[in-house]
This record gives structure tokens, C-alpha cells and sequence, in this order.
């Protein structure tokens, strides 16, 4: 086996801050390598640096490709070679055919300069056939779901004569079955001789798929690990990682559950724009406070959308049945109300419900409890910087001060933002949807901890989520949602994740299990 | 901190807004090398007098692009609003503040009317107010029967002519002019320390003391220098009172009020400020009544200025407006923008058209400068993120 790519002391300092500090990268040819580590570890800043978006010059260190120095001015430079990032966030075009995106930047003219469709088309389809996809090349993008747009863009990289394949967090928006089967076409380009780079923070996929595995921490390489070797686990990669063992992935909880906090009873909600088809259908639960109660779902089964049609019918219409706070019924009309009952809603998609990118750490903790701060009308600016450094503090948000835009966060730090805004509410019943998707085992923990502070001060904590384990670790008792139907209830004692698998995948025409069996 | 790292870092941190004074101050001192006139006392004057209603038009415009809208039917409304004092002064010879109050009202229906577009029927500003801009011209020539109407004379005239001047003697300068001033710089100033204190308290950083110190005189001597100007030639104009007025409450609104904060919220994502309990309607309908007024108060000023009322008033003016935001700032995408910003960019404007007629400049050429500084302007803007995103 030979070497593909050899990073030698790479470091890249930005104003401030040493990003990477002598960082040293070996993949060999034909193999699968993961990079494992905390967000704002330098993983995304090395990949940037090997693709060019770093041009030369930025950094202290010697990139080696194939045998010769490589140095990149530029992307285009980085994928002339072979190298082609595939960036978390997909760059498709929605409006665009399939084929039109795979060639976009790369099109196929004819001899009279125009580009040739019937050939596109044509070509586009073999590249599909190579990633497994049946679909029709000349398919608006927008019209498939997030795992066959990943696809497309591995099909896309295919077109680029990819030899260095560089995947970030490829997974992280994936179903199972998605996942799987890209994980299954990683092994397929491996024995086509494609050199994949994986960035993963899900460390069973890393166990199951990667050659071998880099660990990163605080932009210094810690270790590289062979994965076949017996040992080779994810309590390992987690230690050098975090640098210390993490005997528990999930924090110790003493459960004191008190009264009732929220009922929901027999709601149901209509798509807001398929008229007569029903999203959620006639779901009931409650929650208690100092009670963490979870909500497993299989994605689209209608847990967002039962969320947000509670928190002020942020979501669908036709809305029907009655919310009952501290025992008595209440009306929550708009997100004003929800937020006076002292409801908080954490969104699962945090870039784009959650967080004003491109304002400051500061407003965005400020901007559901802005009342508070404003008694009359006026903003008390000075409380509100101390109400933002107080929340840095305690919920330990990484970053130099508060006045940094949220857009350059890492993912873990956006979500101890979104947490802090709805906190500074002084919520009685938080529900937070997909609260650790998406951030690493670090934050994750911090977040478990928040989560345990809260109802320690006798809150009420929903807990939304498609991670079973993180349901198992962190909750009292769990509802499990199907197709729109509450399924099952189970304390946490009686619950396992083949028992919850089985409740959360009750199609609509399979009778319910009655209460014996589900509790 | 020390004063030298002190001055970068506050040139660094608000590289955007100071790179546009240090543009503005530039400007100036280049049209005042280039002609002697350009810093005289009537000069001054006139450029205050005649670009206070594309500066108010901004003042309103920059919250409707913070906003993530576009207002293109402001020069329509300004006729319009003009049109309508014009003919209840003129024509029916009422008193001028009856065509001062009918101009606010129609500006005021104006601005409901859009607003009720853009928030509760969604559709976008860009459509209704280009809508707009056609029907409120038509509703002007409507109006004014296709025929100018002047002149105003008298109180109404005086709003955009008139002069604070003489009310506490002076020998060769107004005294008036100059206690007003000093009462302005005196009360900058104090809320300044007061800031200050207030981020001590709260162990924010400060810039080191004798910065603090140079940077208050010298924006002291700056607009003293100004005011004595004033004070020299025709005293205090009275539209420079109002534009003082309006630039003070509106930099408090957008700033410091809960209002304020909705309206860069929605622009920065309008998603997460709904799910954060903003109520988006109400900022958008609530943005366009605000403009729709302050184009009526830039309406009455410009015909106090022109002394009557015609048909094509104010065309154009929307573009200089939108112009003023974006020199200043502004983000194309929402979220982004301030009123002191929007401020620098109309006198960049002002004081480049200003100094180019000085200069007799012909009007194409103008036209020619206008637009490459617009789109450098907004170059540099973009420059200057991509710079500081790279920098992160």
C-alpha cells in the first residue's frame, strides 16, 4: 500500500487563535480514514486547508499528494488533482436537474460550444447507476430527500475524477437507511480504488466503515488508530477525543418527579398545505416537573410537527385539541402566548429556526426574553451584555466574548446559544427537538448536564430525539411516535431499544398495543 | 489596552463604519482643496438645505432594508404628499399646518396601505411599493391636475428656508446658533461618559482614557467648527433642527428599543424571530407606516423648499435614498444597517453632487460618479466580510 496524502506540520494560525498547531495527517492509498474530534477541534480547518480554501501560503506546512508537493491556490487547483470536499451543508441547486447539478461548473459542450443534453443526461445516468440511485437525471434536485442528494454529490465528485474523496459529517442528516447505504458505497469506491476522508461525530458509523482512525484535539493531532486492531473502540477514539474516559455518556440524575406541569390532549393537526391530510392524529401526553419525558420518532413521524403545532401553532392548521398548564386549560395561539405560559420550544434546525447567523452571541441570547430586559419599551443594553456573559459562563460557550456573530460558532456552541435564549425565558416546560444533533460527545455531555440542571430546578423537560440510547440515558419516561400516533408510553426502566423500535414503527392501519403491553 | 492597540482595534472591529467616515472626512478634504468655496459658510448651509429630505427618506429606508424589504415608492409619496399640502395651502387657502397635517395623513394612509401588502397579504415590498410608485404618481398628476401649484410663502416656506436666527443677539455671529451647539456637543458628550461608566460597571472594555478624551474634542471642534459656520452666515436653519430630531429618536428606536431589536431580528432570519415570539406582521406593517410618514415629512420639506408643488417632485429620490443605505452599510439581505450609517452615506452623496456643481460638473458626469462610488461602496463592503471571514 502506498501513500496518497502525507500533511506534514500543518499549522494555521488565525488573529488570536492557533487553529492547527503541527498537525500531521497520513492516508494511504485505497483506504477509508476517519478524523475524529470536538467541534472547534481544527477538523473542518484541515480539511479547508488540503482542498485550498486555504490557499498556499495561509499555513506553515508541506502538503504531499501523490508523491509531489502540493500547493493549492485554490479550490479548482485542489480539484484538478483529485481532491473534492463534499461539505456538510450540500451545495445543490435546488431549481436544477439532477444532471445539471452534477455538471454545473463541468459541463458538456459540443463543437458548437452549446452544451450537449442528450450526452449529459446520458453520462449523468451512468454516475448514478455507479452511487445507486434509480432516479431520473433529469429530476429537479429539490424533489429528493436529503440521503439521495448526498448521493448526487458523491455522484458529482465522480464526474471530477475524484481520487481523494473528503466527506464532512456526510451522515449527519441521514436516516439508518440512508446512512447505510452510503456507507455501503464508500466500501464500493474503496474497491474501486477511491481514497475516502470521513468526518463523522458518529462513532459506531467510524467503528463500522474507517481503515483507520486520526484523532484531533485542540488542533493538535493526538493519535492515529488502526481500526482492525482488538481495542480499536469507541470508548477509545471518545477518550482522545475528550482526553480523559468518559465513563458515562450520560451524567448521573437523581429523578424527583413532582406534579403535573403540561397536558396535550387529543391533538390533532392537518398539513398546512395537503388539504385533509392529517399530520398528527389524536396524541395525548403529559410531562411532570423535575421529569425528563422523551419523544422517539423515526424522522417524519411528525415529532417537529407536533412540537411547533403546540408552540404556538408555528405549524399546520386546523388545529385541534386542548393544552391544559399546572392543571388548568390554556389557549396557545401565538408564540407570544406559548412564551407567557412560560412554554420553550429549541428547534432541531438551528441554523435556520433557531439563530440570527449573522448577529451577535448577545442579541440572539436576548431575543425571546427581550421583555425582561426592556421593562419599557427600551433595551437595557449593559443587563443584557451581563445576562449574555453570565449565560457564557455557566453554560460555557466557547468563544471570546459575546459580541461574536452566532455564524461562527461550532454547532455545540449554537446549540448552548439556542439554549441560553430559551433559559433566559425561565421556561416551566422546555421541549427541545434533536437538542445534541449534529455536535460532538463533548458538547453532548454539557448538554445532558444543562439538561439535568433544569429539571433538578424543577422544570419540565420534552426531550425530542431519533438517538434511542440518548432517550435511554437521559429520560424518565419515553412516548413513542409513528405515523403521526402516539404509540406507546414506557418508563425508562421498561424500555429497550428493540422495544421502542418496534412501537415507532406502527403504521397507521396496525391497532395499537393496548397499555398492558406497552408499559 | 494601550492607545495605539486601542485605535486599531476600534478601526478593526468597526472597519465598515469607519472605513466610511474616514471616506466621507476624505471627500471632504478633497473638494475643499479643490475649491475654496466648497467650506464656506453659505455652502454649508445649502448642503444641509438641500439634501435634509433624501436624509430623512434614509432614515426610514435604512430600517425597511434592515428589514429585508425595499421601499421603491418614496419619491412618488414624497409628490404626492407635497401635492396634497400644496392644493389644501395653496388652493383652498387653509393655514400651512392644516397642509403640514393633511401631508402626514396621506403619508400615514400610504404607509398603511403598503404595510397591509407586504405584512398581511405577502407580497413582497420590491412589488407593492413598485406598484406603488406608479400609483402615487398618477394619484400626484391626479391631484395637481397635471399643473404646478406655488407658491407656498409665508410659515410653510420657512420650514425648509427658514432660520433660527437673532433670538440672543450676537455681534457678526448668532449666539443662538452656537448655544444650541454647545448644548449638542455638551450633551454628546455626557451620554458618551455615561456609556462609559456604564461598561465599566458591567467590566466591559474601554478605550484607554486619553483616546476617550481626544476622540470627544476632536468630535467636539468638529461640530463647533460647523455650528460656528452656521453662526456666521444665515444662523440655524430650521430643517437642520427637525433632521436633528428625527436622526436622535430614530438612532434610539433602532438601537435601544424593543422595536429596534424585532426589526434587525426579522431581517436576520425571519424564521427564527417568529419562533422566538416576534410578531413578523406587525414589525413589516409597522416599517412601511413609519416610512410612509417620514416620506410625507420629507414631502412637506421639499415643497416648503421648492416653495410649491409639481407634477414629477421627487423623482429619483427613492434611488439616492436606497443609495444613502447601502453607502452607509447596509446589508442587500436584511439584518444589517444602522441610521448613522445610512446618515454618512447620503452626505457622501450630498457632498460629492454638492462639491461637483461647485466645480461645474455637468450632470452626466455626476450621474457617472454617483453610480461608480454606489457600487464601490458596496465593493468594499463585500471586500471587507469576505477579509473578515477569512480572518475567523
Amino acid at each position: 500500500m502506498s501513500t496518497i496524502l502525507e500533511m506534514r506540520s500543518i499549522t494555521k494560525e488565525f488573529p488570536g487563535v492557533k487553529a492547527l498547531s503541527d498537525v500531521t495527517l497520513t492516508v494511504e492509498q485505497g483506504e477509508i480514514h476517519a478524523i475524529c474530534g470536538e467541534n472547534g477541534a481544527g477538523k473542518s480547518t484541515l480539511m479547508k486547508v488540503l482542498s485550498g480554501v486555504y490557499p498556499h501560503g495561509t499555513y506553515d506546512g508541506e502538503i504531499i499528494l501523490d508523491g509531489t508537493t502540493a500547493e493549492f491556490g485554490s479550490i479548482n487547483d485542489s480539484e484538478d488533482r483529485g481532491v473534492v470536499i463534499i461539505h456538510q451543508e450540500l451545495a445543490l441547486v435546488p431549481y436544477l436537474s439532477v444532471a445539471e447539478n452534477i455538471f454545473l461548473g463541468n459541463e458538456t459542450r459540443n463543437r458548437f460550444g452549446m452544451i450537449d443534453w442528450n450526452a449529459a443526461n446520458r453520462k449523468a445516468h451512468a454516475l448514478l447507476e455507479r452511487v445507486g440511485l434509480d432516479e431520473n437525471p433529469t429530476t429537479p434536485v429539490g424533489q429528493l430527500g436529503v440521503g439521495k442528494q448526498q448521493l448526487i454529490e458523491i455522484a458529482k465528485a465522480l464526474s471530477k475524477e475524484v481520487k481523494l474523496l473528503i466527506l464532512d459529517e456526510p451522515t449527519a442528516a441521514l436516516n439508518d437507511d440512508d446512512s447505510e447505504h452510503l456507507l455501503e458505497l464508500l466500501r464500493q469506491l474503496k474497491a474501486h480504488g477511491i481514497t475516502s476522508i470521513i468526518i463523522s461525530h458518529k462513532l459506531n458509523e467510524i467503528e463500522e466503515i474507517a481503515d483507520r482512525t486520526t484523532i484531533i484535539r485542540d488542533g493538535r493531532t493526538i493519535e492515529t488508530i488502526d481500526m482492525s486492531e482488538p481495542g480499536s473502540t469507541q470508548d477509545r477514539i471518545i477518550r482522545g477525543m475528550v482526553g480523559r474516559d468518559l465513563e458515562h455518556r450520560y451524567p448521573e440524575r437523581a429523578s424527583v418527579v413532582g406534579d403535573e406541569v403540561l397536558r396535550v390532549e387529543h391533538w390533532s393537526v392537518d398539513h398546512p398545505t395537503q388539504i385533509g391530510r392529517q399530520i398528527i392524529i389524536d396524541a395525548s401526553f403529559n410531562v411532570r416537573a423535575g421529569e425528563v419525558v422523551g419523544i422517539a420518532g423515526l424522522m417524519g413521524a411528525g415529532r417537529t410537527e407536533l412540537a411547533m403545532s403546540i408552540f404556538g401553532r408555528t405549524y399546520g392548521r386546523n388545529i385541534r385539541g386542548e393544552i391544559y398548564k399546572d392543571g388548568k386549560p390554556i389557549q396557545v395561539r401565538t408564540v407570544s402566548e406559548a412564551i407567557g405560559h412560560n412554554l420553550a420550544y429549541a428547534t432541531e434546525d438551528r441554523k435556520h429556526y433557531g439563530l440570527n447567523l449573522i448577529d451577535d452571541i448577545r442579541h440572539n441570547i436576548s431575543a425571546a426574553g427581550l421583555p425582561k430586559l426592556a421593562p419599557r419599551g427600551w433595551v437595557n443594553g449593559n443587563e443584557e451584555l451581563r445576562v449574555a456573559e453570565d449565560y457564557r459562563g455557566s453554560l460555557n460557550i466557547k468563544t471570546p466574548n459575546v459580541l461574536v456573530d452566532v455564524g461562527k460558532l461550532s454547532g455545540g456552541n449554537q446549540q448552548k446559544v439556542v439554549l441560553s435564549k430559551w433559559l433566559y425565558t425561565d421556561p416551566d416546560v422546555l421541549i427541545l427537538d434533536e437538542p445534541t444533533r449534529g455536535i460532538d460527545v463533548g458538547a453532548k455531555f454539557e448538554i445532558y448536564t444543562i439538561i439535568n440542571k433544569m429539571v433538578a430546578a424543577g422544570k419540565a423537560v420534552v426531550v425530542i430525539s431519533s438517538e434511542l440510547p440518548e432517550l435511554l440515558g437521559i429520560c424518565d419516561r419515553v412516548y413513542t411516535l409513528a405515523f403521526g400516533r402516539i404509540t406507546g408510553e414506557l418508563p425508562v426502566a421498561e424500555a429497550t431499544q428493540e422495544r421502542l423500535m418496534e412501537l415507532m414503527t406502527i403504521e397507521r392501519d396496525q391497532p395499537l398495543p393496548t397499555k398492558e403491553t406497552a408499559s | 489596552m494601550n492607545a495605539i492597540d486601542s485605535v486599531r482595534d476600534i478601526l478593526t472591529r468597526n472597519m465598515r463604519q469607519s472605513g466610511i467616515v474616514i471616506a466621507f472626512l476624505a471627500i471632504v478634504v478633497l473638494f475643499a482643496a479643490l475649491n475654496p468655496n466648497f467650506l464656506s459658510p453659505t455652502n454649508l448651509t445649502n448642503i444641509v438645505l438641500q439634501y435634509s429630505y433624501i436624509l430623512i427618506l434614509a432614515i426610514g429606508m435604512v430600517m425597511i432594508i434592515v428589514a429585508g424589504q425595499i421601499d421603491l415608492s418614496v419619491g412618488s409619496v414624497v409628490a404626492l404628499t407635497g401635492a396634497v399640502s400644496a392644493v389644501v395651502v395653496i388652493r383652498q387657502g387653509m393655514p400651512w399646518y392644516v397642509g403640514v397635517l393633511a401631508a402626514l395623513v396621506v403619508g400615514l394612509l400610504v404607509g398603511i396601505w403598503q404595510g397591509f401588502w407586504v405584512a398581511y397579504v405577502g407580497i413582497p415590498g420590491f412589488i407593492v411599493t413598485l406598484a406603488g410608485m406608479l400609483l402615487f404618481r398618477g394619484l400626484t398628476f391626479l391631484v395637481l391636475d397635471n399643473k404646478s401649484l406655488s407658491p407656498f410663502g409665508g410659515t410653510y416656506y420657512d420650514i425648509a428656508n427658514g432660520f433660527l436666527n437673532g433670538l440672543l443677539g450676537g455681534n457678526g455671529f448668532d449666539v443662538f446658533t452656537l448655544v444650541i451647539f454647545g448644548i449638542a456637543v455638551v450633551g454628546f458628550g455626557v451620554s458618551q461618559w455615561r456609556t462609559r461608566q456604564g461598561k465599566i460597571a458591567y467590566q466591559q472594555t474601554v478605550e484607554s482614557m486619553p483616546l476617550f478624551v481626544v476622540k470627544l474634542v476632536a468630535v467636539a471642534a468638529v461640530v463647533m467648527w460647523f455650528g460656528f459656520q452656521l453662526s456666521i452666515s444665515r444662523g440655524l436653519p430650521i430643517v437642520l433642527i427637525i433632521l436633528a430630531v428625527l436622526i436622535i429618536a430614530y438612532t434610539l428606536v433602532t438601537q435601544k428599543s424593543v422595536f429596534g431589536r424585532h426589526v434587525y431580528a426579522v431581517g436576520g432570519n425571519r424564521h427564527a424571530a417568529e419562533l422566538s415570539g416576534v410578531k413578523v406582521r406587525k414589525v413589516n406593517f409597522w416599517i412601511f407606516v413609519n416610512m410612509g410618514v417620514l416620506a410625507s415629512v420629507a414631502g412637506i420639506v421639499y415643497s416648503s423648499r421648492m416653495n410649491g408643488a409639481q407634477p414629477g417632485a421627487g423623482n429619483m429620490f427613492e434611488l439616492d435614498a436606497i443609495a444613502a443605505c447601502f453607502i452607509g452599510g447596509a446589508s442587500t439581505t436584511g439584518g444589517v444597517g444602522r441610521v448613522g450609517g445610512a446618515m454618512i452615506g447620503g452626505l457622501i452623496m450630498a457632498v460629492m453632487s454638492n462639491g461637483m456643481q461647485l466645480m461645474g460638473v455637468p450632470q452626466s458626469m455626476q450621474q457617472v460618479v454617483k453610480g461608480l462610488v454606489l457600487l464601490l461602496a458596496v465593493a468594499f463592503d463585500i471586500y471587507n466580510k469576505r477579509r473578515a471571514s477569512v480572518l475567523r
